[in-house]
């Protein structure tokens, strides 16, 4: 008797084992895709539902049903640890530029087909062969955008708003945000110094950890993602973050504070690109799917949805685009595409040796403990 | 007991509530707010509760996490409660500690050391049998069950220990089959026990970020880890809204069981067999 229920009970379990290899198995199709959290236009707000809309084109054009997986990261750090196990397996991932360069480097990524991505021609000359993919081998810009500094209109003098300088600005001591990441906050200092923030010279980034602990006494507080809420109440006046950001700020902005933005001389840089990881099971899938966020319904409906700016000339030249955006807006997110590249290659964060990552990384801790 | 309240304890009493409660509170507040934002209250309004029930990925998100809770409470329910019979009837004592503790060390592990371990399992696991992708639901029901199980034989366990060993065995005594036995007789002691320790594993189930974080496969995302993903943008209030329905949902489950325990207590007194009475009274 006992015998024989142990006997079910490992049997039992066997049978889960099996079924955990073969689920999933049927006639539909199935893209795995992970991108970042609230990185997509999803349908609320009457917004456009881009997955939704995705199977429904691809069921109407090649007659046969597609099924999205859609899986969500929180940082690029995440998402290359996961794929890195090798437990899951994606058809189209959207890292940052500097992920995808070590991710290129390690053989993580495959080459894409462009012949199956018709719709990369509307992505401009200025997004084509940055550093990450010189050779425009791994990847397709999904969105790109650039540091700036945010500040209150009715607690800061516009005259002091210039340069870097204004995070550094005695008057405002304790309404200073920073970075609360290390390469950012040096970057913010380097960029003041005109340093240059990839350098592997070790006593430049002393004289950035230099910069930083002057700052320290006038900063608030060293925040990330709590950005949004101090500057959105007042309870802050300065800070520095991405260009896509500053309008969800100022969407959200109490009555008595007038959310201001300005572009320092130099500044960072990024992009997130789609790329197709090695792990990758319908590549052609996988660029079915990329073509299509290419295309102009989409692509205005995400570039609308996450308020980054598109590197796709049928999302920046799209006049009811422009018409939703505003004359104002159009211009801090698109401030001289053409020179894009240039600056990019210049100024944006490339990934560093261990060695100078772990230096930075010490002298952060410094900082932060001092 | 009877006696009124101090007001230095009033106070202290009243502040303690108002920490617990104060974070729910502004998070109920805020989700009836039309604007977006936590600082200003523009207008109240049903909106974000409209784009919750609009936002699919969520809704597939908290059916997971709903599928994946029951299942895996129901699962380490049964086999927890099976666990602790067992364990109950061990006769050696060295050999009882022994499983007692080591049932213990997966609720007393930091779930972080449980997650990353579980997940090189699955993976070694997989990679044996070629497979292109190791984790999957089955895997995360699986790691849900493993940290569940101990809780459940926590709960049932002590139950049993109280329960009085003759109770079967007079059951047994009158013709009942073993099985009858248990179902009929033990089964109904010790299930406060088991309702407890199904509740556990539930909740814990429910809201388990870290273990799940590391099990998660393909296309079954829970719903602590979609919204743990949302930091690259901000939190949007729809997350508010769906904590308040979550709290509310729990807060009812919640005053349903106090009333059906308080309902379950006073018929369940003269019932209670003499002879315990006696050991009682010559105990004390």
């Amino acid at each position: 008797m006992k015998r024989f229920t142990a006997l079910i009970l490992v049997a039992c379990m066997a049978l889960c084992l099996c079924l955990s290899g073969c689920g999933g198995s049927s006639d539909t199709l199935t893209l795995n895709v992970y991108n970042w959290g609230e990185y997509i236009s999803d349908g609320s707000e009457d917004t456009l539902d881009v997955i939704e809309a995705f199977e429904d084109w691809y069921s109407e054009t090649y007659k046969a049903v597609v099924h999205v997986n859609y899986d969500t990261y929180a940082s690029n750090e995440d998402m290359y640890a996961k794929l890195k196990t090798g437990a899951v397996s994606y058809d189209v991932v959207i890292p940052s530029d500097y992920m995808i360069a070590r991710m290129a480097s390690e053989d993580m990524l495959l080459p894409l087909n462009y012949d199956n991505i018709p719709n990369y021609e509307y992505i401009s000359d200025s997004f084509r062969g940055l550093y990450y993919d010189p050779d425009n081998t791994y990847t397709v810009p999904y969105t790109y955008g650039i540091v700036g500094v945010i500040y209150d209109g009715n607690q800061v003098d516009p005259a002091d708003a210039k340069d870097w300088d204004l995070m550094w600005n005695e008057k405002y001591s304790g309404s200073i945000l920073q970075f609360n990441n290390s390469r950012d906050a040096f970057g913010t200092a380097m960029y003041r110094a005109g340093i240059d923030v990839n350098t592997t010279k070790q006593s430049d980034w002393d004289k950035a950890l230099k910069a930083l602990t002057e700052q320290r006494p006038l900063v608030k507080s060293y925040v990330m993602d709590e950005i949004y809420n101090m500057m959105e109440s007042g309870e802050a006046a300065i800070g520095a973050y991405y260009a896509g950001d500053y309008f969800t700020m100022l969407d959200a902005q109490s009555d008595d504070v007038d959310l201001q933005f300005y572009y320092p001389e130099t500044t960072n840089y990024f992009v997130d690109a789609m790329c197709i990881p090695s792990c990758c099971q319908n590549q052609e899938l996988a660029e079915i799917f990329i073509n299509y966020m290419l295309s102009e319904e989409p692509a205005v409906a995400n570039a609308e949805y996450i308020y980054y700016a598109s590197p796709n000339r049928l999302v920046y030249e799209n006049d009811s685009y422009i018409d939703e955006m505003g004359e104002y807006a159009m211009s801090i997110l698109y401030p001289n595409v053409e020179d894009f590249s240039k600056l990019y290659n210049q100024y944006a964060y490339r990934n560093l040796n261990q060695e100078t990552l772990d230096y930075i990384n010490a002298l952060w801790e410094t900082l932060k403990i001092s | 007991m009877q006696a009124k309240m101090k007001p230095a304890a009033r106070i202290y009493t009243g502040l303690i509530f108002l920490f617990l409660f104060a974070p729910i509170l502004i998070l109920l507040v805020f989700s009836f707010n039309e604007a977006k934002s936590l600082s200003v209250f523009s207008e109240f309004s049903f909106k974000w509760y409209r784009e919750l029930l609009r936002d699919s990925e969520t809704l597939t998100a908290l059916k997971n996490t709903l599928v994946l809770a029951i299942s895996a409470s129901v699962i380490s329910t049964i086999m927890g409660t099976g666990a602790a019979v067992g364990i109950n009837k061990l006769r050696n004592k060295a050999v009882k500690a022994m499983y007692d503790s080591v049932t213990n060390i997966p609720m007393m592990n930091p779930d972080i050391i449980t997650g990353i371990s579980l997940m090189l399992m699955f993976v070694f696991v997989g990679q044996l049998f070629g497979m292109a992708t190791s984790l999957s639901f089955w895997t995360m029901l699986i790691a849900h069950i493993t940290f569940c199980l101990p809780y459940v034989i926590l709960q049932v366990l002590p139950k049993l220990q109280q329960m009085d060993p003759a109770l079967p065995e007079a059951a047994m005594d009158l013709g009942c089959t073993p099985l009858r036995a248990f179902l009929l007789v033990e089964i109904p002691e010790i299930l406060p026990g088991v309702i407890t320790g199904f509740l556990m594993a539930f909740t814990l189930s429910l809201d388990d970020f870290v273990i799940s974080y590391f099990t998660q496969g393909n296309g079954f995302q829970t719903l602590p880890i979609r919204i743990y993903n949302m930091t690259k943008k901000t939190v949007t209030p729809k997350m508010y809204a769906l904590a308040t329905l979550i709290f509310f949902a729990i807060l009812a489950l919640l005053i349903l069981t106090n009333l059906a325990d308080s309902g379950e207590e006073q018929p369940k007194k003269p019932r209670k067999p003499r002879r315990h009475k006696k050991i009682e009274e010559e105990t004390t």
